[in-house]
């Protein structure tokens, strides 16, 4: 074998193990996004597929383009889809900072038990990460239902008279998207508490810190990445839950989730629901950015 | 400081109470004799016999097995490649644009991924023919684009910690790169990529929003039959249904789980011992 074909051999396999999943994802994740963006400029019309192609060839053969800023504007005049974006930033929000408040102290017992409790611990906080998202959604539709346990347990405690009205409310969806996403909250804490060095904060202690000032100047600020990890983990896919608003929330829980699946499902109107997912795109670029940025530098520092 | 863990303690028992509670619950009820979820009417299997009797649930429940098979084993070799390239192969043109493909579908909306496949789909139906109709073939594609990322992520991981001295040593001594590769890397990292298969395998089944936006005519998934059934309310046999599932994984999971921990041990052992 002469050196030349083993050069060429080593050439071709490096291409081959960067662009086999690079032009794969190409293909299949950035190029839909532009082609999004395109067709939310088209008009809707009664037809397979409902609209208008962008590029009309027929039509003058210099491939004239059409555009519209109709779906836009209508966004833009209908109140239901800014009160949508609204809510749905407000719940996922709300819903990050709920997960934040209980992930947090969990992680931090995690990360401070012993090595076998702790494997233990933390394979209790994957396993419902395995288990089908759709059916732990739907186990809370029997528990919040009119009949449901909770009812049943408040009523007989005394708490209340009459059974409440749980399911299809608000609440039930702010439970269901905790519920869902704990464990992506907890995972990212854990693994930057369970790495903190733990002389400095007996240092801290010797020194005469008490353990409340300890967390407040130590252990917070050194676990600020895996704060950043897991509020972004939680509210960019929260933003545009579909499933859960619709299995838990009322018939006028606006998320913008859902409203793209009904316009695309129900009206049938593609455009519209291209110009939603444009926009939801564009609210969610900032954050996107910076999940990225942690992914990169987590990378590089596991390297080191 | 003993308050301290106590605080800590009651925070992990509420924490997997609220985890667990509602699907011990619904397992529970899953052998209620009524129709009615909260009223016990004794023991049942009658839900079991008529989730088994469901030609449409078990007709779906194949083709997802079928769809998770094909789209986790293609996901495991494209993530695969796709952590080598991130850990292994230096600067290229794109990286950057690389790593970020790589990481957008872990976080991306359901609705977001879903809706911008289907348009691809259809696009290049009107351009090139294909694919002539939607169904399991553009659900698998779907599939393996989203889960490759989380196999990348955890090959990656893996890759990052593994010993680079036996790959050197191998290269020193004259190894063409795709043969250490084959050689050298591949067993060091196949327990990440066993992992990753069985998480592509879950993400796939799984999956609803993806599906029904890439899906065509004839092709139901187990995840669409079941939101059909339940958007309405609680199913009775879903609850059979979903108290099966889980019970598998989660016994799967807890075996998996133990082996790799008894597997890091014999590590830590032999690593002491050869000290």
């Amino acid at each position: 074998m002469n050196k030349r074909y083993g050069e060429t051999a080593d050439k071709a396999w490096r291409s081959f193990v960067i662009y086999l999943p690079y032009v794969w994802l190409l293909l299949f994740f950035l190029t839909p996004f532009l082609i999004v963006f395109k067709i939310s400029f088209s008009d809707p019309v009664i037809a397979q597929p409902p609209f208008t192609p962008l590029f009309d060839w027929a039509r003058n053969g210099m491939g004239a383009v059409y555009i519209t800023f109709d779906n836009f504007l209508f966004l833009f005049e209908d109140d239901l889809y800014w009160m949508s974006y609204l809510k749905s930033v407000r719940v996922a929000a709300f819903s990050t900072l709920c997960c934040l408040l209980i992930g947090y102290p969990m992680a931090y017992a995690i990360a401070r038990a012993d090595t076998t409790t702790r494997n233990i611990l933390l394979l209790l906080v994957i396993l419902p990460f395995w288990t089908s998202f759709l059916l732990r959604v739907y186990a809370w539709m029997g528990m919040l239902s009119t009949n449901g346990l909770i009812n049943k347990g408040l009523l007989s405690l005394g708490f209340i008279d009459e059974p409440m009205k749980l399911l299809y409310t608000d609440f039930a969806v702010y439970l269901g998207i905790v519920y869902s996403y704990l464990p992506f909250m907890i995972l990212p804490l854990y693994a930057t508490l369970q790495k903190l060095d733990l002389s400095i904060h007996e240092a801290a202690s010797d020194l005469g810190a008490t353990p409340f000032r300890v967390f407040i100047d130590i252990t917070l600020p050194m676990s600020v990445t895996g704060i950043i990890a897991g509020c972004l983990l939680v509210f960019i896919p929260a933003i545009g839950e579909y499933v859960i608003p619709t299995l838990l929330g009322g018939e006028d829980s606006l998320m913008i989730g859902r409203q793209l699946f009904n316009e695309f499902f129900e009206n049938r109107d593609w455009p519209v629901a291209s110009a939603v997912a444009t926009i939801l795109l564009f609210i969610l670029v900032i954050p996107i950015m910076l999940f990225q940025r942690y992914q990169i530098t987590a990378g590089t520092n596991a390297n080191e | 400081m003993r308050q301290r863990s106590t605080f800590l303690f009651t925070t992990l028992a509420f924490g997997y109470a609220f985890l667990y509670l509602p699907i011990v619950i619904l397992m529970v009820y899953s052998f209620n004799d009524s129709r009615i979820q909260s009223v016990w009417n004794g023991f049942s299997l009658r839900w079991y016999s008529s989730l088994f009797n469901n030609a449409q649930v078990i007709d779906a429940a194949l083709l997802s097995l079928q769809i998770a098979l094909i789209s986790a084993t293609i996901a495991t070799v494209l993530g695969t490649l796709a952590g080598l390239s991130m850990t292994h192969m230096g600067r290229f043109k794109g990286r950057l644009l690389f790593t970020g493909l790589i990481a957008a579908p872990l976080i991306m909306p359901e609705v977001i991924t879903g809706l911008s496949l289907l348009l691809v789909f259809v696009s290049t139906e009107q351009l090139i023919g294909w694919p002539e109709s939607r169904g399991t073939m553009t659900i698998i594609i779907a599939h393996i684009t989203f889960s490759m990322a989380f196999v990348a992520v955890i090959v990656q991981s893996r890759l990052s910690t593994v010993d680079k001295s036996l790959e050197e040593a191998a290269m020193d001594l004259g190894g063409r790169p795709y043969r250490v590769a084959i050689d050298i890397t591949l067993p060091l990292i196949a327990p990440a990529m066993v992992a990753g298969w069985l998480l592509a395998f879950t993400l796939s089944l799984d999956d609803l929003v993806i599906a029904s936006f890439v899906s065509g005519p004839g092709a139901s998934t187990l995840p669409m039959v079941i939101f059909s059934k339940v958007r309405l309310g609680v199913a009775p046999d879903i609850n059979a249904l979903a108290t099966l599932i889980i019970t598998v994984v989660g016994i799967g999971v807890v075996i998996a789980g133990f082996v790799m921990q008894r597997r890091e041990r014999a590590r830590i052992t032999e690593y002491k011992a050869t000290r």
